[in-house]
């Protein structure tokens, strides 16, 4: 089928028909919910992917290799993929940054287990291999752009390493100047530990690691004693928030805001909203929210059918309309309004209710 | 009254309301103890048996493709049936009630799910879900009691169009899927002129317009698919969607009809307690009891009693507190009404015949007035739990 086309070709017109036809034969059901029982791989399915491979990385972080269904995009260095697992029968999504090379016929997610972590203590300690993971198409503006800079700082703490690795292992000929500072508890905790180190050995990129257990943590104000040409490089960060916010202040303050990127692992929760009734009108429920607690939450503890990604404010995939009433952004303290019929976009992640509203789920 | 809101009756009479309320905390606790355990074993039974239901229904239309040889005519159909009556019970009912919806599975949620029946996924929802399972067996309220066109309780004002109603109970079973949607349409309702015209309409519109689609699924395209099996194949589908109407209307008939299954006044139910709300499902529920494969069949619709308790509980687990249950019966003195399939669709027959005449007319009634006290106790066809 064409999409530029003023009208449909035949060949489209055709096609049409004999989708229109499958459903008809299919019914109350699509073919794809055939198709599914037979390949849930395939092209047009909702996207998929099955693990065939975890590579344990340190003793709490594994790399997980998927082979996406045909639908797969592709991805930019340094994006993230959204990915829904089953935990003990629950559908959950969670957004992890994709740490291999690209062109590949798999792809690769490092995710490191966080306490209480649902999902990634799932992927870490008892994913097996051959489970099918629902995807989305790779998204994120950590990236490069167009052309490696050809001065580079990468400034990561933790699991903050891993678009950074994305980035790393598929710069194999930009031969930009790239400073990698990196933070983490202790030697044996640095994921891809190891090639880092071989990378700085041959010389492609200078690697300052910091130990917070004899180091403490990073300094941001003492950053230029680690690398003397801050000014000059473009920085990508990622990390904890506080070391973020640190970053982003210095940056400011010296006038050089625009060559920082920073990607953030976890919403900073500043404010509280004050609470409310929240009306899911698609679904008829209606729950009393605090105002601390997101919609997202309250909804799927209510049974609500929630969209759902990072849970940090990043991905968007969470977004539904606010038919009416105000929310708060849990990161900034927003309030957000709508009158009937404004219908606003809201992210449920990272938004509670300030008094009641009507969510369109 | 000291005991319950629930109509003065001789089978409750023992319970304070303190005893009912600790009845509906022993309920709940059994229904917490399942909702904490719910995990990945129950919903690999769920994907196991939608997986399983359409690789039959694949196969069985595939074989039907040839049905013009009798054996894959007999094949096929035997499948289909099988394949629609699962579709329906085990995996449709349940999941638009909500059992799957803690996966966060969009393709497995109540809110997504429509299913190979002429009524609409979402009028279906509301007359089931919202009116039957709220207001079960309250006169007036549940209309599940009769469906509207038979009188299958004594308290039930009869009317000479009853006379007629095992015709019309049979009727109803050989279309039964069309019976649900007239009734979730609320038909009679419209009828009594007690539903605003447009939106009788346009309720009306998608329900016949579900209904094409169906018919020309099952009686026009794969017939014409089959090519020279055409009519074989279409007299297949027929035969699949009849067993799938006889099948399901009986297992339903068992649910509520049969004699022991108690109903309730219309105001005996303002001001309900929780445990007042568990004691009228447990009083106005049966089961059928029978293999494994009974209960897969009946989408576990034979445990009535718990389902009725809990409706949003997962199917595959109400076998495994059916015992929990028939305990709290017993420990609280109370009825647990079960028995096999022919028995229970046997009873439920019964008082369709029975109600079909006045009650001050039938002769039973007339027995049983001459020989009262002894009666009532022997009328109930009932399993008394071990």
């Amino acid at each position: 089928m064409t999409t530029t086309a003023p009208r449909p070709t035949t060949v489209g017109a055709l096609r049409a028909r004999v989708i229109k036809f499958a459903e008809r034969v299919t019914t109350p059901l699509v073919p794809a919910d055939y198709l599914d029982v037979i390949d849930p791989l395939r092209s047009s399915a909702d996207l998929r992917g099955r693990i065939v491979a975890i590579h344990p990385e340190t003793r709490d972080a594994v790399s997980v290799v998927i082979k996406p269904g045909r639908g797969w995009r592709g991805h930019t260095p340094g994006q993230y993929v959204r990915i829904g697992v089953d935990v003990d029968g629950v559908r959950q999504w969670r957004a992890y940054s994709l740490t291999s090379t690209t062109g590949q016929d798999t792809i690769a997610v490092t995710v490191k287990a966080i306490p209480d972590g649902k999902v990634s203590n799932h992927l870490v300690r008892r994913a097996t291999v051959g489970t099918i993971v629902q995807l989305d198409q790779a998204a994120g503006e950590f990236t490069l752009g167009e052309q490696a800079p050809p001065k580079i700082l990468f400034l990561t703490a933790g699991s903050g390493v891993t678009p950074v690795m994305g980035m790393l292992r598929n710069m194999t000929d930009t031969g930009s100047d790239v400073v990698v500072v990196h933070s983490a508890p202790t030697a044996d905790d640095v994921i891809f530990g190891g090639e880092l180190r071989l990378l700085a050995r041959q010389g492609r990129i200078r690697l300052v690691e910091k130990h917070t257990d004899v180091d403490g943590m990073l300094d941001v104000s003492t950053l230029q004693h680690l690398v003397d040409d801050l000014a000059d490089r473009q920085t990508w960060a990622c990390g904890p928030a506080g070391m973020l916010d640190a970053l982003e202040s210095r940056w400011a303050a010296e006038g050089m805001a625009d060559r920082l990127h920073t990607e953030r692992f976890r919403p900073t929760i500043i404010t509280a909203g004050d609470g409310g009734d929240v009306t899911f009108s698609k679904s008829g429920t209606v729950v009393e929210a605090t105002g601390a607690e997101t919609l997202l939450d309250a909804g799927e503890a209510a049974g609500v059918l929630m969209p759902s990604g990072c849970r940090m404010g990043v991905c968007f995939g969470c977004v539904v309309p606010l038919r009416q009433g105000a929310v708060r952004d849990l990161r900034t303290g927003d309030l957000t309004t709508a009158a009937p019929g404004d219908n606003v976009q809201i992210q449920t992640c990272v938004s509670a209710a300030a008094g009641p509203c009507d969510i369109d789920l | 009254m000291t005991t319950t809101q629930i109509d003065p009756n001789p089978t409750t009479a023992h319970l304070t309301a303190e005893d009912v309320e600790n009845l509906g905390r022993e309920l709940d606790a059994i229904r917490e103890q399942i909702i904490a355990s719910r995990g990945e074993r129950d919903a690999a039974y769920i994907r196991k048996v939608i997986d399983g239901q359409r690789k039959l229904e694949l196969g069985s239309r595939a074989v039907l493709l040839f049905s013009l040889f009798p054996p894959a005519w007999f094949v096929g159909t035997v499948g289909l049936s099988i394949s629609k009556i699962v579709e329906n019970m085990e995996i449709g009912h349940n999941v638009m009630h909500g059992q799957w919806d803690w996966m966060r599975d969009s393709k497995i949620h109540s809110t997504t799910w429509e299913w190979d029946n002429a009524s609409p996924a979402e009028m279906w929802k509301h007359s089931h879900n919202e009116v039957h399972h709220t207001y079960t067996n309250v006169r007036g309220k549940d209309h599940d009691l009769g469906y509207g066109i038979m009188r299958v309780d004594e308290n039930q004002k009869w009317v000479p169009f009853y006379l007629a109603q095992p015709l019309w109970n049979f009727i109803n079973a050989c279309v039964f899927e069309y019976g649900i949607a007239a009734y979730d349409l609320q038909i009679g309702k419209y009828l009594k002129g007690r539903t605003d015209k447009a939106d009788f309409q346009a309720r009306a519109k998608r329900v016949l317009a579900k209904i094409r689609k169906q018919a020309a699924r099952d009686y026009l395209l794969h017939p014409l698919l089959s090519g020279p099996s055409a009519l074989p194949t279409l007299t297949a589908n027929l035969t699949a969607n009849l067993v799938r109407n006889l099948w399901t209307h009986s297992v339903i008939m068992c649910g509520h009809f049969p004699e022991g299954v108690q109903t309730f006044e219309k105001h005996s139910i303002d001001g309900e307690t929780r445990g007042e709300w568990y004691l009228r499902q447990m009083l106005g529920s049966a089961n059928i009891s029978g293999s494994r494969l009974l209960h897969f069949m009946s989408g576990n619709l034979s445990f009535q009693i718990e389902h009725h308790l809990f409706p949003d509980l997962p199917s595959n687990r109400y076998q495994e507190i059916a015992p929990k249950i028939q305990d709290v019966f017993q420990r609280y003195g109370l009825t647990y009404t079960t028995g096999s399939l022919p028995r229970q669709v046997g009873s439920a027959w019964k008082t369709v015949f029975k109600l079909s005449l006045p009650n001050d007319f039938t002769v039973t009634d007339l027995l049983r007035r001459r020989r009262r006290p002894a009666a009532a106790a022997v009328e109930r066809p009932v399993l008394k739990a071990a």
